[in-house]
């Protein structure tokens, strides 16, 4: 049992989880006071022992099911049961029973399922999914549904997913073995997830892990606000209360210190290549519109557009994004990025707005598609405003390859960051809050 | 130390005994929390009852609830320990009349008659058993959480003056945290993590007909599944588990029999606190008709 513990605590390093040495013994201990043969209470207290923070449980999850897998359903399959007619009574009661039985079944029947193959668990997942139709058994039900039943019905086909890959990963395990399936299903922590390569899955992620990221930076920012250094000696109020101890001044006192807060200006390219890389950063930085005294966003492709209206007066950002996409006039001659154009009509139009109060981030990669770069518009634009970033959501060993032009822009910024993932991004918003 | 609770089973029976519904992890996590004496940090929404389980706890187990409440600004002062100084003033002046040596009188002012226990202080002294709550830890700031770490850890507080408090016996600690900062890794690390998230339908809807049991079966299956389904709106504010409970009140004191659409919005500002949420939960609301 501890070997297993020991291997199964290694695995969920490589993950990616930071399990410490104590939490390590932790586990161990707790083995001792719960019954192993309960999966929902085991499950229970390795978790509380071993994953602090909610945003990794999936990863654990995971981890947990390859180690600590049961053995997999052991009859075959029952030839005469019309698993068509068994999905839809699934679906449509939402029972737990009924679910696990057609997921069973199903991957007996349909996955193809046979030792030796080296084939990915998730290939498995989606040839049982595809052949069982659940999206079309779903699709027909939530034609004739109201909204609650609709809830009931998407939600009952995201268990009926788990449950079928749960069993493939059963028998995966039970032919090679815990640390290869578990090595198999290895996912990124969401904040670790590549904003350029994310799945629809990770995306959705993404997406949640967002808000409550946004939350935490808000008040981050504001209680540093409030905490920070104190302001200079207040000459007058000193005195006068000096006057109390008869003109010593023993009570200092100070000014309240009047923190800036930075008047924020993107530019975001939304070109296809790193939209999705740009949807996060505009969700994170008007999440915190508060926490600066003016956020106006601009898009560009080869064209540039503000769209600062269209997130105003809206507490929905994502549909404010897509009317980003749809309303913006972001192209201008063939629609593709073209930095050194945008640049030199942001600034023909805009640039005289920009103050020295104003930040400006760029996001974008820099492939400027071959055109002409000319930096020089950025030269200006960095005499005229306080600060000057670029974000580039490519890996540091990309740039300046092909079309990538980071670093002729880069000399003009005060930093130019890698911003491949969530972490590196809340690492840059928090530094310059 | 005598153990607490005799098994999961147990713990989870006698807290639906209080009216807290606990599934089998929230059941497990507490009954390792009192045979590996180590405090429970339970983290999760506003409103899924994190302090309640606290709260149930002791109820259930007769003990005594002693509640710290975090702020920001919250000083040893308030959490541990003060010293009672109008007191010892006192006493230096009696002792002044009586002639008493300094040396004698600086070893009485510094005794447990001056001072002041505050909750952490309390919980450690504490002679009977003792439910420990510190409500809402990522309020204060991360300087202050390292005053919690010797509590934690050793069961002790050290007071310069007189020397360590030890436990007598080790309290059952609840933290809850609404996620606004992250917490420390060395608070992290010396707790179990709960992490409360909304509850299932079918949860829901036993914890609705434990808490609220005058409301009719099938209405209470309905409102958990509006409630489920508010939640997966994107709203500012999801509605957590008390205001579920609030709304079910309401629907009994409005004498409710059918729920339909018209009455769910009649009343959704039991649910839903903010005017963008209330206007997007009224929209779904008319095009399901």
């Amino acid at each position: 049992m501890l070997d297993l513990l020991a291997g199964f605590v290694g695995e969920l390093r490589a993950a990616g989880l930071p399990v410490s040495l104590t939490e390590n013994i932790d586990a161990m201990d707790a083995v001792r006071f719960v019954p192993l043969d309960d999966r929902t209470v085991f499950r229970a207290a390795m978790a509380a022992t071993l994953v602090k923070r909610p945003e990794h449980r999936p990863a654990f999850d995971a981890v947990f099911d390859a180690y600590f897998a049961v053995a997999p359903f052991a009859g075959g399959d029952e030839l005469d049961v019309d698993l068509g007619a068994l999905l839809d009574d699934a679906l449509r009661s939402g029972d737990a029973e009924a679910i696990s039985r057609v997921a069973r079944l199903a991957v007996a029947r349909l996955a193809g399922m046979e030792e030796g193959r080296g084939v990915r668990g998730s290939a498995y997942v989606f040839k049982t999914m595809r052949m069982l139709d659940v999206d079309g058994a779903l699709a027909r039900l939530l034609a004739g549904a109201e909204w609650l039943e609709r809830d009931d019905l998407t939600g009952a086909g995201l268990r009926l997913r788990a449950e079928i890959e749960a069993e493939v990963r059963r028998r995966l395990v039970a032919e090679r073995g815990p640390q290869a399936v578990a090595r198999s299903v290895r996912r990124p922590l969401p904040e670790d997830v590549d904003f350029l390569h994310a799945s629809r899955e990770d995306l959705t992620a993404l997406q949640r892990s967002l808000r409550p990221l946004a939350r935490r930076m808000a008040s981050r920012l504001a209680r540093r606000r409030r905490v920070g250094r104190q302001g200079r000696l207040d000459f007058r109020r000193t005195l006068r209360r000096s006057l109390s101890t008869g003109g010593v001044p023993a009570d200092p006192r100070f000014r309240r210190p009047h923190p800036h807060k930075p008047e924020i200006v993107v530019l975001a390219d939304v070109s296809g290549s790193v939209a999705t890389f740009a949807r996060f950063t505009l969700q994170l930085v008007h999440a915190l519109a508060g926490e600066f005294s003016a956020v106006r966003t601009f898009v560009f492709i080869d064209g540039i557009d503000e769209v600062t209206r269209l997130f105003a007066g809206t507490d929905d950002l994502a549909a404010a994004l897509t009317r980003v996409h749809e309303e913006a006039d972001v192209v201008a001659a063939d629609g593709h990025s073209d930095y050194g154009r945008a640049l030199g009509t942001f600034w023909a139009r805009w640039g005289r707005e920009i103050t020295p109060r104003t930040s400006v981030i760029v996001l974008g990669d820099a492939r400027n598609n071959y055109h002409a770069a000319h930096a020089d518009v950025l030269a200006d634009l960095r005499r005229r405003c306080r600060r000057l970033w670029w974000l580039n959501p490519e890996p540091r060993s990309y740039w300046d390859t092909g079309d990538s032009i980071v670093s002729e822009y880069a000399v003009h910024c005060d930093g130019v960051f890698e911003c491949r993932n969530l972490r590196q991004l809340e690492a840059f918003v928090s530094q310059i809050g | 130390m005598a153990d607490r609770f005799e098994s999961i089973g147990s713990v989870r029976d006698g807290l639906a005994g209080v009216d807290y519904l606990a599934d089998e992890a929230i059941a497990g996590v507490v009954f390792l929390a009192d045979r590996l004496d180590k405090p429970v940090l339970v983290e999760g929404p506003a409103g899924t009852g994190k302090t309640e389980l606290a709260k149930a706890v002791a109820r259930w187990s007769g003990s005594r609830l002693i509640r710290l409440q975090c702020y920001e600004g919250l000083d040893e002062s308030k959490a541990l320990y003060e010293w009672n100084y109008r007191k010892q003033l006192l006493r230096i002046q009696a002792g002044e009349g009586a002639g008493t040596s300094w040396s004698d009188l600086e070893d009485d002012i510094f005794t447990e008659e001056f001072l002041l226990s505050r909750p952490l202080l309390e919980a450690i002294r504490a002679d009977e058993p003792v439910v420990l709550l510190i409500d809402e830890v990522d309020r204060v700031e991360v300087e202050t959480e390292a005053l919690l770490l010797e509590v934690l850890s050793d069961w002790q507080v050290s007071v310069p003056e007189m020397g360590t408090v030890s436990a007598r016996r080790v309290p059952l600690v609840f933290l809850t945290s609404n996620g606004t900062r992250d917490l420390s890794e060395a608070l992290k690390r010396r707790c179990l993590y709960l992490y409360l998230d909304y509850p299932s339908v079918e949860r829901e809807r036993e914890i609705i007909l434990a808490r609220v049991p005058e409301l009719p079966g099938h209405l209470a299956a309905e409102v958990a599944r509006i409630v489920r389904s508010l939640r997966l709106l994107d709203l500012r504010k999801a509605p957590s588990v008390s205001e579920t409970l609030d709304w079910a009140r309401t629907l009994v004191v409005l004498g409710v029999e059918t729920l339909d659409a018209s009455v769910t919005e009649s009343t959704l500002h039991v649910l839903l606190k903010h005017r963008a949420d209330i206007a997007a939960a009224a929209r779904t609301l008319r095009t399901a008709g």
